[in-house]
């Protein structure tokens, strides 16, 4: 049980991969200029996750060293081609919205990283719970440096939600500010890279902050521990 | 720095002096927008410096009183429009000192020179508002209206001068008939002229970046005037075109983001002088200075660890 709870922390927190890691930049920074977008390809990257995960654990005996990269790649492009199929059919204006990175998350580093770093050394239960918990870290960080963006780039929050929630969506969509003028720099890609950035800092506040209280634990040693996150 | 007399605040106070002649004549064109523009500049520098210096417990008073900041909003609200609202300047000059200075670590440590980073930002966010500028003489009363947002201002804007002349002469307007046009920018950038060379006699900044900034300007605009004179403007006019001047003097100079080595700076100062014209021309943006300024800022350590000056005998 404490191996499940150390998992779940580490995707959420210490080995975060879009904080710590700093891994799948491209998806992250590319397509959270707003809260819609974020979640979708949040979700479709948590669900990429979770199955490849599972099956290069099932079948890492059968994995010879030499021929691992290549294989985890196709197991993971697999998953993505379903993802973009059921998107293509169930979500079809945001899969238009999405364009070229929802077959890119094939790329994402984070995936391919999980696979590679964890699940090729660990049981399908092990790996399973921490594809959830890294996709799930990655897609809190999206959603928040969307909802982030959205505010300060279109003073708006959960705009277009019908694409996917469908009807119920358009009574989600709030208006934060009335006759805003939009800071555009927010939605281009400048936007996402401070704002990252100041993500980033942030835990990395709340780590020292922590850190301090709880223990006499040296400043330096606990920002040094934390460059070097865990394994 | 050059002298080793001058401390950072007279330093500071020295280039606001220098400045003096060129707001006047920017006073003289556009009214007092730009007068209410710098005074609301220099209130936010100084509130953002502050604010973030007592975020990370740094002594306020010490550091407020060198007046870096200061000149960061005044440099900033001479290059907006005189009469953009209030906000603009605001966040402007927030975005600035807090992305621009502050997060590097402050004075000393910004690898881009603040204000061109906060007018970076400003255009892009908000094209309209930095694009719209007085087109004559505004009053006191009509400036407040404006810059508050009280009325609409519609009967004394224009677009940038720099832009006009742009479309003139892509309509094929003999260059002589453009006179009118750049009067005004002529006598602007004469005034920020007059500044520069007060500086240059106090030995206040080196004549590198000034010298080599304009003949990276005048060389790159002649070459592309000799190539075609209708679609091109003549190199006499690009030197005294939107922000040349206020940029050889007071922009591109900016001792801690621009190169420390005697060649560094001719090539650092070339070379923004080149992007200059090729944004200028060839660019959708109002004028080139704020982009040119902060791509050679990228450039400045790769040109100093080239241009790092031979200790002798070795």
């Amino acid at each position: 049980m404490d191996d499940y709870i150390k998992i779940t922390r580490n995707g959420l927190w210490n080995n975060n991969q879009a904080l710590v890691a700093l891994l799948g930049l491209c998806p992250l920074l590319a397509v959270t200029n707003n809260i819609v977008n974020a979640i979708a390809l949040g979700a479709a990257t948590t669900f990429v996750l979770v199955c490849s995960n599972v099956t290069v654990s099932i079948f890492r005996k059968q994995i010879s060293k030499e021929v691992r990269i290549p294989i985890f790649v196709l197991l993971i492009s697999s998953f993505v081609t379903i993802v973009e199929l059921l998107m293509q059919s169930f979500f079809y204006d945001l899969y238009l919205i999405l364009g070229i990175f929802v077959p890119l998350i094939v790329t994402n580093c984070a995936i391919l990283g999980r696979a590679e770093a964890f699940a090729s050394k660990n049981s399908w239960d092990k790996s399973a719970i921490d594809g959830l918990m890294m996709g799930v870290g990655f897609s809190v960080v999206l959603v928040i440096l969307g909802a982030m963006r959205e505010a300060i780039g279109n003073g708006t929050l959960f705009d277009q939600s019908s694409l996917l929630f469908g009807s119920v969506g358009e009574s989600l969509s709030i208006t934060l500010f009335e006759n805003y003028q939009g800071t555009l720099l927010a939605v281009l890609p400048p936007g996402a890279f401070i704002g990252l950035g100041l993500i980033v800092a942030l835990k990395n506040l709340i780590d020292v902050r922590t850190a301090d209280a709880s223990s006499l634990v040296s400043h330096n040693e606990n920002v040094a521990a934390n460059s070097v996150g865990s394994p | 720095m050059h002298s080793n007399t001058l401390d950072s605040s007279q330093i500071m106070r020295q280039v606001i002096y220098a400045l003096i002649v060129g707001v006047s004549v920017s006073f003289y064109f556009f009214g007092w927008g730009i007068l209410i523009q710098i005074v609301l500049a220099v209130i936010a520098a100084i509130v953002a410096e502050s604010a973030f210096l007592k975020m990370r417990n740094y002594p306020i008073k010490s550091t407020i009183s060198d007046g870096s900041a200061a000149v960061t909003g005044v440099l900033l609200a001479i290059s907006i429009p005189s009469i953009a609202p209030w906000w603009v300047i605001v966040v402007g000059v927030f975005f600035a000192i807090i992305f621009g200075k502050q997060i590097y670590g402050g004075l000393g440590n910004n690898p881009f020179n603040p204000a061109m980073l906060g007018y970076a930002f400003l255009l892009i966010s908000y094209p309209l508002h930095m694009t719209t500028w007085a087109s004559e003489f505004v009053s006191i009363g009509s400036s407040l209206d404006s810059i508050l947002n009280l009325s609409s201002v519609d009967t004394f804007t224009g677009a940038t001068k720099l832009d006009e002349v742009r479309t003139q002469i892509s309509l094929g307007t003999a260059i002589e008939t453009l006179k009118p046009y750049s009067v005004s920018q002529a006598w602007i950038n004469f005034g920020f002229l007059l500044g520069g060379l007060y500086l240059l006699m106090r030995k206040i900044i080196f004549w590198h970046i000034p010298v080599s900034f304009l003949s990276g300007i005048f060389l790159t605009s002649g070459v592309l005037f000799l190539m075609d004179d209708n679609a091109y403007f003549p190199p006499q006019l690009h030197l005294m075109l939107g922000a040349t001047m206020l940029c050889a003097f007071f922009i591109a100079t900016d001792p801690v983001s621009s190169s420390t080595t005697p060649n560094g700076r001719l090539i650092y100062g070339f070379l923004i002088g080149v992007l200059v014209v090729i944004i200028r021309v060839f660019g959708g943006y109002p004028d080139g200075v704020a982009f040119a300024v902060l791509l050679m800022n990228i450039a400045v350590p790769l040109i100093d660890s080239y241009t790092k000056p031979r200790v002798f005998g070795k």
